[in-house]
């Protein structure tokens, strides 16, 4: 049971962090200059965002959640199962980033998601 | 809009190095919470001892600025690229955490495993062949 509530927080709550962080992402631009000093000066705009705050707070409790699964199964398990965000994050994408999804898209992800549920059927 | 080869280079050179350190922090991760061992009951005092753990465990550490670094390259690449492009691309990662798990882990990856992880690089590919942007530039 604690492995469904751990995978749950996992994938919400990492699916969520990562959302949040690239509407931040957006807000800040498109990278030009990989220079060092360019990078950290892009990395300081970024944590001036309140969503990337947010999507990194989200992300930490997504990350102690993992550390717990990790603690319990096996990684060759827990981090293939945990692409069942996809299907969240590409609901997310459409409904709070209002990216276009395209059906192969769609059917990429649905694809992912078969193999997804045939890597946990693999769980002993 | 069309896409430039150079904006096309530069999404699957971010992409390659996602795919490379993100599975070998999360077999980090994996490699120190086998040491440290799972939390027995809810208790605070409990929890607050496998935190300490957590904390000091280098291979945690390892793990952790592996996983950064890879962020890192994932914030870069999402200033251009859609986020529904770039998470299934970077799902070869778990191709690459099943081979990591079992030759640096020792772990037993049974065939069915190998078949759904197989299907999902199958998704991958399906959602790689779509245009890297979908939006117009902000």
């Amino acid at each position: 049971m604690r492995e469904f509530f751990f995978l749950f927080m996992v994938i919400v709550a990492g699916t969520g962090g990562e959302l949040c962080v690239t509407r931040a992402m957006k807000v800040v631009g498109e990278v030009h200059d990989f220079r060092p000093a360019a990078l950290a000066r892009f990395v300081f705009r970024a944590m001036r965002v309140g969503w990337m705050w947010i999507g990194i707070g989200m992300m930490t409790l997504a990350f102690f959640s993992l550390l717990a699964m990790l603690s319990i199964e096996n990684v060759s398990l827990v981090v293939p199962v945990t692409a069942l965000s996809y299907a969240a994050g590409a609901t997310g994408a459409l409904l709070f980033l209002h990216e276009r999804i395209s059906p192969q898209r769609w059917l990429g992800v649905l694809i992912v998601c078969v193999g997804v549920t045939l890597v946990w059927l693999s769980r002993r | 809009m069309k896409d430039s080869p150079g904006l096309h280079l530069k999404t699957y050179l971010l992409i390659l190095f996602m795919v490379l350190f993100a599975p070998l922090g999360n077999v980090l991760l994996s490699k120190g919470m086998k040491g440290i061992g799972s939390a027995k009951n809810w208790a605070p005092a409990d929890l607050l001892h496998i935190l300490v753990k957590i904390l000091t465990s280098g291979y945690i550490w390892l793990g952790i600025a592996c996983l950064l670094a890879f962020f890192v390259a994932y914030m870069l690449v999402l200033t251009w690229a859609d986020y529904s492009y770039v998470q299934p691309a970077s799902a070869f990662s778990y191709a690459v955490v099943a081979l990591l798990s079992y030759f640096l882990l020792g772990e037993i990856v049974p065939p069915l495993r190998w078949a759904g992880i197989a299907v999902i690089c199958v998704g991958v590919f399906v959602v790689g062949r779509t245009p890297p942007r979908t939006t117009e530039k902000a």
